[in-house]
């Protein structure tokens, strides 16, 4: 059986995708994540700008009644690793990591990013062993005991704010003097008492002993150190696009991609290439929202509605 | 269907003492970890009466947790006849985490 549509990736936009494109229409549709779909908004502390939904609410809980309202639809969903995604003629063939292919007429990628490492001495070596880039899963492990978090962005303060309530301290340690975040959550990260902030500075080196991280050093912009001895350090410095099911086989993309990795999309989320579309954080100037992820899903699921009934039916 | 085993204080040295296992330490309100729990209960009936499938609740056993110096959930550890063997930190795919599993079935 050829599937109407293959979904990759579980998120916002995945299954946005697969809600319209099931209840559009199309019989066959598969939506291919290798776990419980939610994607990496379910590690967020926190979300007050999906619009309709007020109060307090985490990433997770928000996501939660996404999947089964698709499913009453007809969405199904394949628990799998996908490798690659490839086409041959008019057929997409989706490569599942047990070495078994699908085929379908139309997919729509959405597999979203990943946190972005900073890059610092000893990041990679102590991730998981006190480096974190998720502080709804971890920050319990320093209940009472200081952090430092490193990020300027939206997502570094929020995410401290959250720790702040937990830890008996947070160092925000930013590389400029500013924020780019939203101004009210910049405002209440200066009320906050327990937020040190620590600007124009860069961390050096994260380090440990055998048990994981006991501190790290960080360099202001006169170029002194400074040693901050904490257990725990959340690092959220952005994030890169999860491309890599893309890449063929010589090397070269399946459609067209900026030079960010991200892949090229016009306004209806199609790709440079036929029946194949992009929808949330993958593609082009994605606004890294679950709002406009969970829009891109849409515009991607109707645009293969009308892709796959004008290949079969005329 | 066979279940994963939930361990506590009082079962989790007498359970890995013996054969393969893997130990999936979790809390509720890690969303990683929600991910991969459907991973986890498949595991359990494809290694049923082969290999033991378990669970750690770090916010229920806190001793536990520090014993093995947890500090990122999940972490995913893998334990032969009671000696911890390897360990990853993130949501796996299932069938990344059955290769790990069957390496040391083998």
């Amino acid at each position: 059986m050829i599937l109407d549509c293959a979904i990759i990736g579980g998120g916002p936009a995945g299954l946005t995708a697969g809600l319209y494109a099931t209840r559009g229409g199309l019989d066959n549709v598969v939506m291919f994540e290798k776990g419980m779909p939610g994607g990496q908004i379910t590690s967020s502390s926190e979300i007050e700008n999906y619009p309709g939904v007020t109060g307090e609410i985490s990433g997770m809980d928000l996501m939660i009644p996404w999947p089964a309202q698709c499913q009453k639809f007809g969405l199904k969903h394949d628990m799998v690793e996908i490798k690659r995604v490839s086409k041959d003629g008019d057929i997409f063939k989706i490569h599942k990591e047990d070495g078994t292919v699908v085929e379908a007429y139309s997919v729509i990628v959405c597999t979203g990013s990943s946190p972005k490492h900073a890059g610092f001495k000893g990041e990679n070596e102590l991730f998981g062993k006190g480096v974190s880039s998720c502080a709804t899963c971890d920050g319990f492990f320093y209940k009472g005991k200081e952090v430092v978090v490193v990020g300027g962005g939206d997502t570094a303060l929020e995410e401290a704010l959250y720790l702040a309530k937990i830890c008996s301290k947070v160092y925000l340690v930013h590389r400029k003097d500013s924020f780019r975040s939203a101004p009210n959550t910049v405002a209440r990260v200066k009320k906050t008492q327990n937020i040190e902030l620590v600007l124009n500075s860069i961390p050096q080196e994260v380090y440990g002993d055998n048990m994981g991280v006991t501190g790290i050093l960080v360099k202001d912009s006169s170029g002194e150190i400074r040693d901050i001895k904490a257990p725990g350090v959340f690092v959220f410095v952005g994030n890169n696009v999860n491309n890599r099911i893309l890449r063929q086989e010589d090397g070269n993309f399946l459609c067209d991609m900026n030079e960010k990795g991200e892949v090229i999309v016009d306004i209806t989320m199609k790709t440079t290439t036929h029946g194949l579309f992009a929808a949330g954080d993958i593609r082009l100037s994605a606004p890294k929202q679950v709002v406009c992820a969970a829009g891109d899903g849409a515009i991607a699921a109707l645009g293969a509605i009308s892709y796959v009934d004008e290949l079969l039916n005329h | 269907m066979a279940k994963y085993i939930e361990l506590t204080a009082s079962n989790f040295e007498e359970t890995l003492n013996e054969g393969v296992s893997l130990v999936d330490f979790w809390a509720p309100w890690c969303g990683p970890c929600r991910m991969i729990a459907p991973v986890i209960e498949e595991l359990a009936a494809d290694f049923d009466g082969k290999a033991k499938i378990c669970k750690v609740n770090t916010d229920e056993e806190q001793d536990i947790s520090v014993k093995f110096g947890i500090r990122s959930i999940p972490t995913i550890m893998f334990f032969k006849d009671g000696k911890m063997v390897d360990q990853i930190v993130g949501a796996q795919s299932k069938a990344a985490l059955a290769e790990k599993i069957n390496a040391l079935l083998a």
